[in-house]
């Protein structure tokens, strides 16, 4: 790693400087959506269906409006008076608020009551009787797109089938080809299950609407503040100016946080219609059930190889699983997000996805849980063929990797769909984890151990990612281009406040965005404020997702930084009597070239653009910037995992993680270890436990926490962390962004470690989660 | 009903619902919103608050059950001294990304070091699975549990 070049009381990057957010955390003082009280709110809670698929025949709220206490029941008829019913969604398809006609999934929102405490809101639900009549569920996407199968959206003009979208993408051609000169295909069919992101603090809203100035105020636990505001504009149809949206300190989103969900909708109209404010929190069980899948894609996956273990090709087929309403939370252009950079880190041309989207009667959401748009699944795909390729082969899994990899001098890279990777040094990075964890005597001990009966199982994952949505030629979100920006104002004392477009939910960026202004301009990393979350006090951005917010917040604070820098120098040539081009900038010190004893802070630059200025100069030291960038970055990293799995029971543990993560430059290394930490648990958290599943009626498996299982400190494992540092080389700083390497790349290693521990047997595939009961039974089958 | 609970050293006196949940009363009759809510099956620990010395989790007692108890809350750890060691060995090592789990880690931690000055890695891991966190992967809130046992140690030996 490089030395930071700033020392430490100024904490530029590379420091790690300790963060400015903890210090309200720790003491209670943080302020949740839950925590924000406003004088008059009301509550509102959500009536959700019990059944998958269901006509409407009538829905009687009499009681429940009679109960004490209730202000309002709100349902399908009354939003649909307002033009409310259904809503657009960020995939473009429409959505139902309440439902008026059907309900396509359990836990959809049927109907919503008002009322002066929660208590209170919770007993009118039960009160209401609503008048179902069954129909049919469909359950697996595979039944939904089946000939004769029972129309899910048959309100939708034009849908006669329920198949949501196709997508197809690279060369069908030239795959032909690489298939027809292999000597092999090596075939996996897997899905990848549905998951949820499940962050400790649920979803929420607290809406205050104006009635009378038409100011609305609304409070909400938002990844993205300015795209939302500018959605609910579009949607409700109120005036943006009058919109503030203000996402207070996050619990955590990982991509749960980002779409907009029917309660949001309801609770702004109650609180327009009502005139009070309205506040909404879900209960862990509506977040599980009706907010934000992720996953559930149906994989197949062939690779092209000859016998020395060269990839020559690539062909995927895709069944996704979309729920009742296509709600995905991607760039426009994406239908399968950025699944296109399946070629993962391996050099070969051809490759050819294609992909069908089907309705079923289940939650719609498709957020991109700590992952850049489908990158996960992507990279666990290539990851699990190419260890099942090198034992077809019969190579090594490390040296199949070793054989195949893009070569750093090969950079920037055009892979076969189309990504331009811009830097690397793969091989580097592999070899230094495999010594770390002790590869060749690792394998010894595996072959020692199957001797005696005892399965040890050793899995690489060897990932790239391609983060930091995105260039403005290709990447927006309901039409908005995925730009971010900064903000940037020193004061007359020198110190400074930083506005953001990109939003914290717990990745530290009060602290990490100071340290760019401190490495840019020498003004300590304690002396700048950074304020994000509020549209009407932040420059416009697309918000916090994808890992976006290094790589083009980041990217334009370190631009507007640089913009102001150039203003500083001006200033202190006027006040050093010297020539512009002679003034450097180095910790906060401003010098001539050459008399390092003529020189002047940034705080007294910052004191003269308010006081003592050169002729013609508009006083001030503030700028911002929007950040366009020139292409996507693309972190990678190496994970090896080594397992014992019990042949009698199927209980696998995890005896070592090694990760090595290449994210480039680190603005604040302790930051990235806790992102990579807590990554690397999501990532061991899907492989092994956290399932989102299905009776065939549609129920939902995995409602609550005793249910959908997280892992808690006693099953996670230890981590072994390891890094090396190629820079993006046209991101401003040099960082690629890591918030989700380890959710990306570590569920392919924590399988290809249980799968290498049986793959003598003849396994080749476990689907996650990799359950106890599903390790056994391959073991007794391959038996 | 009526119900006094000391939290944090103070009294609270009042009428409650009977099935007012501890939770609730912390954080919405007090005031306290530093207590959080994570799940309804007692499964996260977010609510995790101290009665008469032990973790409970808050959503999961009645208010009127903590009836003539005394409650620690997050808000009560720091005292005229200063910050407890718990909560500068969180910021230190770095024990916390978006707070949500915090105040329930801490919590817990801080009632394990009392009981035991000296708790080994397993010892705390064991101590916090009833918390759930969704950010760090524990590894640096078991870290910072260690760190504060062993500054509590070090000054308790040194006066
Ligand atoms: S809120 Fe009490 S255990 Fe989750
Ligand atoms: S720090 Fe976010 S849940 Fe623990």
């Amino acid at each position: 790693m490089a030395a930071p070049t700033t020392p430490a009381e100024i904490g530029g990057i590379g420091h790690s400087v300790q963060r400015k957010e903890d210090a309200r955390l720790i003491e209670g003082q943080g302020n949740f959506l839950d925590d924000i009280d406003l004088p008059g709110t009301l509550h509102m809670a959500i009536l959700r269906s019990p059944l998958a698929h269901a006509r409407i025949n009538g829905i009687d709220s009499g009681a429940a409006t009679a109960l004490e206490g209730v202000v309002a029941v709100v349902t399908g008829d009354l939003m649909d008076q307002h033009g409310l019913a259904w809503m657009p969604t960020l995939s473009g398809d429409t959505q139902a608020v309440l439902a008026t006609d059907k309900v396509r999934y359990q836990g959809q929102e049927v109907a919503a009551v008002i009322a002066v405490d929660p208590y209170i809101a919770t007993d009118a639900l039960e009160l209401i009787e609503v008048d179902y009549e069954d129909l049919p569920p469909i359950t697996t996407p595979q039944q939904s797109l089946e000939e004769g199968a029972a129309l899910i959206r048959d309100e939708k003009e034009g849908q006669d089938d329920n198949l949501v979208y196709t997508w197809e993408t690279g060369d069908p051609v030239a795959t032909e080809q690489a298939f027809a000169r292999a000597d092999r295909v090596v075939t996996l069919e897997t899905h990848y299950p549905r998951s949820h992101p499940a962050p400790l603090e649920t979803c929420g809203i607290l809406a205050d609407v104006n009635s009378v100035t038409g100011q609305a105020t609304i409070y909400m636990t938002s990844q993205a503040p300015h795209a939302h505001r500018t959605l609910f504009a579009m949607v409700a149809g109120l005036p943006e100016q009058n919109i503030r949206i203000v996402s207070p300190d996050i619990g955590g989103g990982f991509g749960n946080k980002v779409p907009i969900y029917p309660g949001y909708v309801v609770a702004t109209a109650a609180s327009l219609l009502i005139g009070r404010p309205v506040k909404w929190v879900e209960s862990r069980t509506e977040n599980l059930i009706s907010t934000g899948f992720a996953r559930d894609y149906y994989m197949k996956g062939e690779l092209a190889v000859t016998d020395e273990g060269r990839i020559l090709g690539l062909r995927v087929n895709m069944l996704s699983d979309q729920g009742a309403f296509y709600s995905d939370a991607q760039p426009s252009q994406f239908k399968a997000g950025l699944f296109h950079v399946v070629t993962g880190s391996y050099d070969f041309g051809a490759a050819h996805i294609d992909c069908k989207g089907a309705f079923t009667n289940k939650a719609p959401g498709g957020v991109a849980y700590r992952c850049s748009f489908r990158i996960t699944e992507a990279s666990y795909l290539i990851e699990r063929l190419v260890q099942n390729a090198a034992y077809e082969v019969g190579i090594d899994p490390a040296e199949m990797r070793l054989r195949n990899f893009i070569q750093p001098e090969q950079f920037p890279y055009e892979t076969a769909t189309g990504f331009v990777y811009d830097s690397g040094d793969y091989p580097t990075a592999l070899r230094t984890a495999l010594e770390e964890v002790g590869y060749d005597d690792l394998r010894k001990e595996q072959a020692e151990a199957r001797a005696e009966g005892r399965l040890i199982g050793i899995g690489i994952a060897h990932f790239t990612e391609a983060v930091g949505a995105g260039p403005s030629r290709t990447y927006d979100i309901a039409g908005l281009k995925m730009i971010d920006s900064a903000e940037l104002r020193v004061h007359p004392t020198g110190k400074a406040i930083l506005k953001l477009g990109v939003k914290t939910q717990g990745q530290g960026h009060e602290t990490t965005f100071a340290q760019i202004v401190a490495e840019e301009l020498g003004i300590p990393a304690t002396d700048v404020k950074v304020e994000h979350g509020d549209t009407d006090h932040t420059p416009y951005g697309l918000g916090t997702y994808a890992s976006r917010s290094t790589p083009v917040g980041g990217a334009a604070t370190a631009v507007v930084s640089r913009k102001l820098a150039d203003k500083a120098k001006k200033i202190a040539a006027h006040l050093l009597e010297a020539a512009d081009e002679d003034i450097e900038l180095d910790s906060g010190v401003l010098s001539v070239v050459g008399s390092p004893d003529r020189s002047v802070t940034i705080q007294d630059v910052a004191l003269a653009a308010y006081t003592n200025l050169p002729e013609g100069m508009e006083y001030g030291l503030e700028d911002v910037t929007y950040y366009d960038p020139p292409n996507l970055t693309y972190p990678y990293g190496s994970y090896i995992v080594v397992v014992e799995v019990d042949p009698d029971t199927g209980v696998w543990e995890v005896q070592r993680m090694v990760a090595l993560d290449d994210c480039g430059v680190r603005i604040n290394p302790m930051i990235v270890e806790g992102q990579i930490c807590g990554g690397l648990t999501e990532g061991f958290a899907m492989s092994a436990m956290q399932w989102i599943t299905f009776d065939d009626d549609g129920n939902c498996i995995g409602a609550n926490f005793m249910d959908y299982l997280v892992p808690t400190a006693w099953e996670t494992p230890r981590f072994e962390l390891l890094a090396t540092e190629v820079p993006s080389p046209h991101h401003p700083i040099g960082a690629k962004g890591v918030g989700e390497s380890a959710t990306v790349g570590s569920p392919a290693a924590f399988v290809n470690a249980v799968i290498d521990a049986v793959a003598h047997l003849g396994v080749r595939n476990i689907d996650m989660p990799v359950l106890p009961d599903r390790v056994w039974a391959a073991i007794d089958a391959a038996g | 009903m009526e119900v006094t609970i000391t939290i944090n050293g103070s009294d609270h006196a009042g009428d409650v619902e009977p099935r007012t949940l501890l939770v609730d009363h912390i954080r919405r009759t007090v005031g306290l919103t530093g207590t959080h809510i994570g799940c309804d099956t007692t499964s996260c620990g977010a609510c995790t608050v101290l009665m008469d010395g032990k973790p409970v989790k808050s959503c999961t007692v009645l208010a009127a059950q903590a009836d003539g108890s005394a409650v620690t809350t997050v808000e009560g750890l720091k005292t005229a001294e200063g910050l407890h060691p718990i909560q500068s060995a969180f910021t230190d090592d770095h024990g916390l990304q978006c707070g949500f789990c915090t105040p329930g880690m801490m919590l817990v931690g801080a009632s394990l070091i009392a009981e035991n000055p000296d708790p080994s890695d397993d010892e705390v891991r064991w101590a916090i699975s009833g918390n759930l966190c969704r950010c760090t992967g524990y590894i640096n809130i078991v870290k910072a549990i260690r760190t504060a046992a062993a500054r509590a140690a070090e000054s308790s030996g040194g006066s």
